[in-house]
């Protein structure tokens, strides 16, 4: 026994000593809680993978039937292999450094205490999720950082448009998660157990020819749940608006951890998707339009959140097309190194709005490099990360992903080179917008704290230098071998894609601030397309809310609640009332009435009584 | 020896006056009347109880009509409590007054 459930149960821990004991505590013991709790989930991750060796089996441990029902038998179980160890590196380690910047970002805003309850809550979901070994422990977990999702976006609850972005995500996120269910009832019914182990074991021995239809189908409700949670096409619209939140959620909820635990769950069912081969092309074709339409959007926003959210959504497609080509090695690869350098951006940009009092629009900023240098300096690192340039960190799993799309069907190759290209830009050109030039707004800028830019620093590092984990090298013994072959045409192709990227950035921002008006203002249509964010959010208002709002008011509002239930209820209590109405005439108040009719009932049954025994 | 009188007449002096406590029951109006016509009806099934008991030769009849006293002796305790209470509140002991719970 290695006592995994120690790694989820600290940081629920913390939750329970901040939630129910925060508010009497001082700052410096709800920190020490909140990231203690978190540091030592961590350092028990370490310290049970280096006891465990290589990892090549699983690790399992059961600790109790959870479910007993019929033939369903649901226990809760905990397992590391290798991808649940790589995910339980980034989530605890990731997860600590940003706890450790929200004691310094969250360090003026009211709700402290039940801020750092709800992170540490969200840790243990979290890890639920990455630790358990059947769907529907996995499936907690999954509900549960839906939740500490939600709680987080609302966290300024007082704001309007947070508390509405928080119901949106919710409610995309329920989309997704019927999806998940469905799936899940439905492996249930085909391999009567939700264990990973004897679900992929049942599925691994089926003839294709035999189960190719629902299997197909179980993978694409798989899809749909992934889709939800890790913001893909159709389902991506509540991320972006998830930015209301305070920027460290951003950053561990929203970019490292938990939007890709689509990905880890696609990873987790390879056994599935490799025998649905129709599902693995929808995957890959949902993520390739995620990424590319997210990566437009993303050039012409001006929050700088926004630029990053979108960014996030586009990463997420990339991965999702690593997962439909066959690289899933590939897509958890990129999942680590884009937790580095997306929580990296995050936390400048919080660095950044930190540092301006609140500030978050690009044309507001400007001229900042020297203000506040480290912020600078780490923000610079991630934006080389995720532009792909070598040898950093992005630049080995986005060529991974690249590649493998390539050896699948070139043409994706290309779209994604260009998407790297569109990254590469708006990466740059929300850096030069706030960096370079002249200062636009008002504000006094002044350096973060020491607790805020330690964990940039170290994140910048990871950025810089985590493409050499060789995480696909480690995962290939799940996932099999990669592409061998390596030409070094495609690389150069994508590399030189990028820093297209960031040279175009560099002209239209750095060099001639004004060109980028110019061409804005001549590609006027698709400019305001592209701002508008394709109008999206605009048609699912009139496609799909206003008619459910009309539906619920006048069918089963006005016609079958007001009309039919209450119809049916008032129509029993007027029943009633009037036959009590004729029956209380009876009741004249008067003893010797009562009396009488005891009499003449007396007398009555007396009397036939009498007659019956006549018979006899 | 003794004469013996047979089991009829005694059940027909129990129908006079359980009769007679049904009439007085339905036809007088003053509350005291109407109470003692309850008891008037309570003894005359009394008598049958013993005449039957009598002429069988068991005692259940006696028994019965034990507790029949029995219960007879609270009930003119609570009875008697309630006519006082309502002749407390209402100042009137005749029985076609007290019809507050009419309709």
């Amino acid at each position: 026994m290695q006592h995994l459930w120690l790694i989820p149960v600290l940081p629920l821990a913390g939750f329970f000593i901040n939630g129910l004991l925060g508010r009497r505590l001082p700052k410096a013991a709800i920190n020490a809680v909140a990231c203690g709790s978190v540091l030592v989930s961590f350092a028990w991750v370490l310290k049970t993978l280096s006891a465990l060796g290589s990892l090549e089996t699983a690790h399992a441990e059961s600790y109790f039937t959870w479910i007993e029902s019929g033939a369903l038998r649901i226990g809760a179980d905990l397992a590391v292999d290798r991808l649940s160890a790589v995910m339980l590196l980034v989530v605890t380690g990731i997860g600590f450094l940003i706890h450790v910047y929200a004691t310094g970002y969250m360090s003026h805003e009211g709700g402290y205490y039940r801020f750092f309850a709800f992170l540490n809550l969200f840790m243990f979901f979290m890890l639920t999720l990455v630790l358990a070994s059947n769907y529907l422990l996995m499936f907690v977990g999954w509900e549960g950082v839906g939740l500490c999702s939600y709680l987080l976006i609302g966290f300024y609850f007082r704001k309007h448009s947070a508390s509405t972005a928080a119901n949106k995500a919710f409610i995309v996120n329920r989309i997704g998660d019927f999806g998940f269910t469905l799936a899940l009832f439905l492996m249930f019914v085909k391999f009567g157990s939700l264990d990973f182990a004897r679900v992929f074991d049942a599925a691994g021995k089926l003839p294709a020819e035999v189960s190719a239809g629902w299997l197909t189908a179980i993978c694409l409700l798989l899809m749909v749940g992934a889709a939800g949670k890790s913001a893909q096409v159709p389902l991506y619209v509540w991320l972006p608006d998830a930015m209301e939140g305070p920027t460290p959620v951003s950053a561990l909820i929203h970019a490292a951890t938990m939007v890709t635990a689509g990905v880890y769950m696609v990873a987790r069912s390879a056994a599935l998707f490799l025998k649905a081969p129709v599902a693995m092309e929808v995957v890959a074709l949902v993520g390739l339009a995620t990424a590319v339409m997210a990566a437009t959007i993303g050039l012409a926003q001006r929050d700088i959140k926004k630029v990053f959210a979108y960014s996030t959504v586009s990463q997420l497609g990339y991965m999702f097309l690593a997962l439909g080509v066959g690289a899933f090695a590939s897509g958890i690869f990129h999942v680590v190194t884009h937790a580095f350098f997306k929580a990296l951006l995050f936390l400048g940009a919080g660095s950044v709005i930190h540092a301006l009092g609140g500030e978050q629009d690009l044309a507001q900023m400007g001229g900042l490099r020297k203000k506040i240098p480290i912020t600078f300096a780490t923000l610079l690192c991630a934006a080389v990360a995720i532009a792909g340039i070598p040898p950093f960190s992005g630049f080995h799993s986005k060529d991974e992903i690249l590649l493998a799309a390539h050896h699948h069907a070139p043409w994706m190759y290309w779209v994604g080179v260009i998407t790297a290209a569109m990254t590469a830009f708006y990466v740059f050109r929300a850096i030069f917008l706030a960096f370079f030039g002249e200062p636009r707004g008002h504000h006094h800028p002044h350096e973060s704290p020491p607790s805020m830019w330690i964990p940039l620093a170290a994140l910048a590092a990871l950025s810089l230098g985590g493409g050499y984990f060789h995480v696909s090298r480690y995962l290939e013994l799940m996932f099999g071998p990669g592409e061998a072959e390596h030409p070094a045409s495609l690389v150069v192709i994508s590399v030189a894609a990028g820093a297209a990227g960031i040279a175009l950035a560099w002209l239209m921002y750095v060099v001639r601030p004004g060109l980028a008006d110019s061409i804005a203002q001549s590609a006027g249509v698709l400019h305001r397309l592209v701002f508008n964010k394709y109008y999206v959010d605009e048609i699912y208002h009139a496609v799909i809310v206003r008619p459910t709002i009309a539906i619920s008011r006048e069918l089963l509002w006005r016609f079958f609640d007001a009309g039919v239930i209450d119809g049916m209820v008032n129509g029993v209590g007027t029943r009633a009332r009037g036959i009590g109405g004729v029956l209380r005439l009876a009741q004249s108040g008067q003893i010797r009435s009562y009396a009488a009719w005891v009499v003449i009932g007396a007398v009555f049954l007396l009397y036939t009584l009498a007659m019956s025994g006549d018979g006899q | 020896m003794t004469a013996h009188v047979p089991l009829s007449w005694y059940l027909m002096l129990s129908a006079v006056l359980f009769a007679l406590g049904v009439a007085g029951f339905l036809f007088r109006r003053s509350v005291i009347t109407v109470f003692m016509s309850i008891e008037l009806m309570l003894n005359a099934v009394n008598l049958s109880f013993v005449a039957f008991s009598y002429q069988w030769r068991q005692t259940d009849g006696h028994i019965f009509t034990f507790f029949v006293m029995v219960v007879a002796a609270a009930e003119a305790a609570v009875g008697l409590a309630i006519i006082l209470t309502v002749y407390r509140n209402r100042s009137t002991l005749q029985i076609d007054e007290v019809d507050s719970m009419r309709n």
